[in-house]
């Protein structure tokens, strides 16, 4: 085989590689930020296989939302939140063998089902109409004429999600002080400072 | 661009409402508590509004919108026109009662509006996507309006319960779509429906994935083993949203149920019977033999409103044009006589604030002898004792199941109803027999009006009410069964 035909079946593999082993970290270390750090590489790593598959735009999405939102949510979560990791991982040894055995199920289910699954003969694979439309562009001819309707639609949900949020946590209660710009503005040395002349031995009561 | 008017004009009740929600809203962030009440009755008026726009004749009986993704007929008509009014009522129970609270706000009527909204697009859904797209608005409204009371800890327990099963529910719903676009290769109903028909008795993936999908929508009516969420959020959110939670949303869910089950999936019939059957015994079941124990009584509502969607599933199960107009004609008269009784439960107010334990009833009768009349038609209309209008929606539902050979469901209901029977009948019996506690104070306009006129069509209005309704359930019955 010639080694630009060999190129690609080389990069797959290191990507798909590397998301299985940072995908196998996320859940075997024993700091919870560096599995945070973990899932991030996994992402990373799943989005270039993405750019390998031609969708391009599938894998600038999975970064940016995943990566750039979800993830650093949970490094924030993880690093606010004061979650005692030892004592969550107390009784490891009780419920082990439970586990193993629900793990080896499902292991073998899962093999069981890879070894006899067959795609139906009838399901026409989806691929680009025109080779020579962007991802991009292809999202964009459908997404604001045929699917308009779901577009508008998403759109309010994200308003209920907005309304919701605002109405379950500002409070308009009495007594809170709030920032206010134009009486910051306005204020003048006069009204901030003031001059004590502060006699020897004696202190300000 | 004729198309997209065209469109457009098909869907004025949405667009109405939508158009209403985004100037109410800015009049509500604009005006603040000052406008909080206009606002919440103007929206009991656009509802009503649309309501009737929903009510305009569909040339030929069938309109597809939007290149299939939602689709008009007389089914979409009868779940709109029932879903907007009992929003509207629902909303209007709620503003007397958020007045009396002093806990008005605007974006409790935006939030009930833009539920509604969601309900709309789930009655008329005919693609996974617009199906998804509807579950999801109306239940991201109804997990703020459970958790709306912030001041107390049970209405956010509750909103918290809701929102996370909830989230589990559209994941079980969201995997069983998946599977269902994965092995039929369309997000459109008719596409499905080909697979579906093509493949002969229906290949074993589009099975488990009715199951999946049939257990997401399971969750959103409550059907056991899907109603853990039901009493604990029906007691813990403010009793008005009670009322609307146990109202409209349960009569979309079961359109769009019908709609999945009766379009896409009528040929696999004899598959997905076995677990509709399975729901709807678990659920007269469970339902009736968890309301004996109950002493708060929005927590043996909420068991009550679990055992009818029993029933209406009994309906279901029997897969025949008469089961679905057997199942609209029940569901209208739930809906009639929840909204009654939670008008009733609502004047459960005392001087120091709402009560809601069962033996507060006590001698209501001698009180107030109207509100315990209107009470009682309604109890045993529920429990569906003959001369009143719930014993007919009950025939209704077991002729239907005795007619597709499912004698033995007939049988399980009837029996489980005589425990509903005894369920009602208890709370009859400390209206009427036991020593009065102390009175309720005045109920207002709305909750005697309500109660009254559900009370009313019980009996003496039944005679009007029944066969108008029966006309109506078997007409938009019939739009499910025009191709196949």
């Amino acid at each position: 085989m010639e080694f630009a035909n060999l190129l690609p079946v080389i990069a797959f593999y290191l990507f798909a590689g590397s998301a299985c082993f940072c995908a196998l970290m996320v859940v075997i270390a024993r700091n919870p930020v560096r599995s945070v750090l973990f899932l991030v590489a996994t992402f990373f790593s799943v989005a270039a296989l993405f750019v390998m598959l031609g969708a391009e735009f599938l894998a600038m999405l999975l970064v940016v939302v995943y990566v750039g939102a979800v993830a650093v949510l949970f490094l924030f979560v993880v690093m606010m939140l004061d979650v005692d990791f030892v004592e969550l991982k107390q009784g490891f040894a009780e419920y082990l063998p439970l586990g193993g055995l629900l793990a080896f199920v499902l292991t073998v289910e899962l093999i069981v089902l890879g070894a006899t699954f067959r795609l139906p003969e009838n399901v026409v694979a989806q691929v680009p109409i025109d080779p020579g439309v962007s991802n991009l562009e292809a999202f964009g001819l459908v997404l604001y004429t045929e699917y308009a309707f779901f577009f508008e639609a998403a759109g309010l949900i994200l308003l209920v999600a907005m309304i919701g949020a605002i109405l379950l946590t500002l409070t308009d209660k009495k007594g809170v002080k709030r920032q206010s710009v134009s009486a910051q503005v306005a204020r003048t040395p006069k009204d901030g400072l003031k001059l004590v002349d502060v006699k020897p031995g004696e202190g300000i009561i | 661009m004729a198309d997209l008017v065209s469109n457009i004009t098909a869907m004025a009740p949405e667009v109405f409402l939508v158009v209403t929600a985004l100037v109410l809203l800015l009049v509500g962030a604009f005006g603040g508590r000052r406008m909080a009440g206009p606002v919440n009755l103007a929206i009991v008026v656009a509802l009503i509004i649309a309501a009737g726009l929903a009510l305009r004749d569909i040339p030929n009986g069938s309109l597809e919108l939007f290149g299939g993704a939602l689709v008009l007929d007389h089914l979409s008509t009868f779940g709109k026109f029932s879903a907007l009014i009992a929003s509207a009522l629902s909303l209007w129970l709620a503003h007397g009662y958020l007045k009396t609270e002093n806990r008005l706000s605007a974006e409790f009527g935006i939030l009930v509006l833009f539920a509604s909204l969601g309900m709309l697009i789930m009655v008329s859904a005919n693609d996974l996507l617009s199906l998804y797209i509807g579950v999801e608005m109306q239940s991201l409204s109804l997990y703020v309006l459970a958790a709306s009371n912030r001041d107390s800890l049970r209405s956010s327990e509750s909103g918290l319960k809701y929102f996370v099963l909830g989230a589990l529910s559209s994941g079980l719903l969201l995997y069983g779509a998946s599977l269902i676009y994965g092995f039929s290769g369309s997000l459109r109903f008719e596409g499905i429906a080909a697979a579906a028909t093509g493949s002969g008795s229906g290949s074993v993936g589009l099975i488990v994935g009715i199951v999946f999908l049939l257990c997401g929508l399971a969750f959103k009516i409550s059907a056991v083993p899907f109603h853990m969420w039901t009493p604990d959020v029906y007691e813990g959110a403010p009793t008005p949203v009670t009322t609307f939670f146990s109202t409209a949303p349960k009569i979309a869910a079961m359109v769009l149920i019908a709609r999945v089950l009766f379009g896409p999936f009528h040929h696999l019939v004899a598959d997905w019977q076995q677990v509709v059957i399975a729901l709807s015994v678990l659920s007269m079941c469970i339902g009736y033999l968890g309301a004996i124990m109950q002493t708060n009584i929005k927590r043996l509502m909420a068991y009550s409103s679990i055992a009818n969607m029993g029933y209406a599933l009994i309906a279901m199960a029997s897969g025949t044009v008469q089961g679905l107009s057997g199942l609209l004609f029940y569901m209208g008269l739930y809906l009639i006589t929840t909204l009654g009784i939670f008008a009733c439960i609502l004047a459960m107010r005392r001087s120091e604030g709402m009560v809601e334990q069962i033996d507060d009833l006590a001698g209501l009768s001698r009180a107030k002898p109207g509100l315990a009349l209107a009470l009682t038609a309604l109890l045993f209309s529920v429990a569906g004792i003959p001369p009143l209008a719930g014993f007919f929606g009950k025939y209704f539902v077991f002729m239907a199941a005795v007619d597709a050979n499912l004698t033995w469901l007939a049988i399980l209901g009837a029996v489980a109803s005589v425990v509903g029977a005894f369920v009602y009948l208890r709370l009859i019996k400390i209206v009427w027999f036991d020593e009065p506690a102390e009175p309720f104070v005045p109920a207002s306009f709305a909750q005697i009006s309500l109660a009254g006129v559900s009370a009313l069509l019980m009996l003496p209005g039944a005679i009007w009410l029944l066969p108008a309704l029966a006309k109506w359930s078997q007409i938009a019955a019939a739009a499910m069964f025009v191709h196949g």
